[in-house]
Order: structure tokens, then C-alpha cells, then sequence
């Protein structure tokens, strides 16, 4: 059973607005991933929701390239929008 | 325990078959092949065992007196379970667990859909819980016995095992007797004998999906709920109740 590929979970809790990464598994396929996913990650009433993505498929970026894709984001403050009042009704950004 | 009221009776039944295969399947947990089953096989476990208590409980309400759940777990003998032969059997390899599910969830998911429209509140709210889970135990069993069937040439061969040496704990499932004939007359539940072809049909669409034969029809064991057992249940009630047998309402 070694050879299972492995999946990447993504979980939806509750009052969560966006799928979250919570860890990784093997199945064979997808319907496996998903009933393990939710075997393994939603035991204690954790989601609403699962995705499961062949880790395979995931682009990361590399993990040298760290200097020039975010280096250049650390000297501008102005993007940060901490200059404004967001008015209560706005509600989640 | 002689002459118990048939609701009670019938109560006893539908706990013990979940008390015991609940904790055939917890002898799996730290040995599954792989750590997602593990945790899987945990969860149908701890699934039936919240059945068992749900419904011994009942059974010990509706007797009256000071009986509750733990007492029918822990202080019956082999002699007074209720359980059918089938759920009692060794875990044996992989598929031997995963095919004695599958018998057992088609089974479980079919009686549960009926009692849910049982008269008695209790009971159907107990089966409307149960049901739930019982749908996904059958997912799990029917999805393991179609990939071990359609796998390698071992997965095939030890699941045609399984599916052929079991098959006579099957019949027991679907006997009827005077109790559930009393209690479907009462409108309690729906008589076990009509479900069995329906069961039989789901089953061969199942074993053809996993390229497996179907078994031929042979003899049935018969007994387990009339309390006469097979060997392995003393065994397995040796290591159950060991606690309370050597220690009586220890607390901690």
C-alpha cells in the first residue's frame, strides 16, 4: 500500500470562508482521498467541506528564489492599506 | 435471562451486533495496514459502539430495574448475547474484516431505513442516527471489497476467500422468528425476511463490480441469537470484560 500517491486536504470548517490546508495523506484515488480525508481530518466535527489535490499537482515556488520573489515587497509599506478606516458594514475583507 | 419482553429481546439483538462487531473492528486499531485506515477503521468502530449503547440503553430502560448499557456489556456470558454469528468471526486478514462489513452494512443500512419509521419515538430516533453512519460504513466496506476483488491476483484470491467462507453466517441476518413476527404484527418493525432479496440483489451488483462469484447457496449456521455461539465470542468477551470480571465496578 506504499505506493498510494499522495493527496494534499484542504478543509472548509465551520465558519471558515476559504478551504484551508490541514495535512496530507495516501489514496489510491480520489473518492479514497476524500473518505480518508474525512476519516482522518474531521473527527471532531472540524469541516464542512473537503477538497483533496494529487500533491503532484501543486506548483510550489522554490524555496532559493525566496530573495527576489519577496524581497522587493518589504520596502513598500505603502501597499499595506493601514491608512484608511474600513467602515464595521464592509464586514469581512 | 428467560422469557424477555420481545421489544427488549429484539433491543438486544441490534446492540449486540453492533457491540460486538464494534469491538472486533477496535482489534484493528495500531495494525491496519496503513494510518488513514486505522483511523477508518477506529471510526466505524466507535460508530457502533455509540449504537450499542444507544440501544442496550433502551433495552435496559424499557426493562426497568437498574440495568443500563454497561451492565449488558459487561455482565452477560456468551450465553445471553444476542448477536448474530457473522459479526463474532476472527478479523482474519484485510479483506476477511472488509467482506464480513460488507454483509454486515448492507444488512445494517436496510434494517435501520425500516426502523426509522418505527412507531416507538425511541427506536426511530436511535435508527435515524444510525442510519447516517451505517450509509458510510457500506460506502467504505463496498468501495475496500470492489478494489480488493479488481486488484491484484492475492487481493482477489483472499476476498473470494472471505466472500465464500462467510457466506454461511449470512442466513441468520434475515431468519425470522416468533419475536420479530410479534413485533412486525405490532407494527414495531418490518419483518427482516423481505429484505433479504433486495440485499441478495445489491450484493451481486456489488461482487460482479469486484469481478468476485457470487457464493453458492449451502447450509446456514443458525444460533447466535438464541444465545448459542460460536467458540471465538468467549474468547473475545474474555478480553471485553476483563475490567469488570476481575476488578467488579472499579472507577477511576
Amino acid at each position: 500500500m506504499n505506493e498510494m500517491p499522495l493527496w494534499e486536504i484542504f478543509i472548509r470548517s465551520q465558519h471558515g470562508l476559504a478551504h484551508k490546508h490541514v495535512g496530507s495523506l495516501h489514496a489510491s484515488d480520489a473518492e479514497m482521498a476524500i473518505n480518508n480525508a474525512r476519516d482522518v481530518y474531521t473527527r471532531r466535527n472540524e469541516g464542512v467541506s473537503i477538497w483533496a489535490v494529487r500533491s503532484t499537482d501543486i506548483v510550489a515556488s522554490a524555496p532559493g528564489d525566496k530573495g527576489p520573489l519577496f524581497e522587493p515587497a518589504n520596502s513598500k509599506a505603502y501597499r499595506h492599506p493601514t491608512f484608511y478606516d474600513i467602515p464595521d458594514e464592509v464586514g469581512h475583507m | 435471562m428467560t422469557a424477555n419482553d420481545p421489544t427488549v429481546e429484539f433491543l438486544l439483538r441490534l446492540g449486540d451486533n453492533c457491540l460486538i462487531l464494534g469491538h472486533r473492528l477496535s482489534e484493528w486499531v495500531g495494525h491496519a495496514p496503513v494510518l488513514e485506515e486505522d483511523l477508518g477503521l477506529a471510526n466505524v468502530s466507535l460508530d457502533l459502539l455509540g449504537q450499542a449503547q444507544n440501544w442496550l440503553g433502551l433495552a435496559g430502560d424499557i426493562q426497568g430495574g437498574d440495568r443500563d448499557a454497561d451492565w449488558f456489556a459487561y455482565r452477560r456470558d456468551a450465553g445471553e448475547f444476542r448477536n448474530a454469528l457473522l459479526v463474532e468471526q476472527p478479523n482474519g486478514d484485510f479483506a476477511r474484516t472488509m467482506v464480513r462489513q460488507l454483509y454486515f452494512d448492507l444488512w445494517h443500512v436496510m434494517l435501520l431505513e425500516g426502523l426509522e419509521q418505527a412507531p416507538d419515538e425511541r427506536i426511530a430516533g436511535i435508527a435515524a442516527k444510525a442510519y447516517k453512519e451505517a450509509r458510510y460504513h457500506l460506502e467504505r466496506s463496498r468501495d475496500w471489497v470492489i478494489r480488493l476483488g479488481d486488484g491484484t491476483e492475492e487481493s482477489h484470491r483472499r476476498t473470494q476467500e472471505a466472500v465464500d467462507e462467510l457466506w454461511i453466517f449470512t442466513g441468520e441476518l434475515f431468519e425470522s422468528d416468533e419475536i420479530e413476527a410479534a413485533l412486525a404484527d405490532q407494527g414495531v418493525i418490518v419483518g427482516s425476511g423481505r429484505i433479504a432479496a433486495v440485499w441478495k440483489e445489491r450484493l451481486a451488483g456489488i461482487l460482479a463490480e469486484a469481478t468476485l462469484t457470487f457464493p453458492q447457496e449451502n447450509w446456514m449456521r443458525r444460533g447466535g441469537r438464541r444465545g448459542i455461539h460460536s467458540e471465538h465470542l468467549g474468547y473475545l468477551l474474555a478480553e471485553m470484560q476483563f475490567l469488570q470480571r476481575a476488578y467488579p465496578d472499579a472507577r477511576w
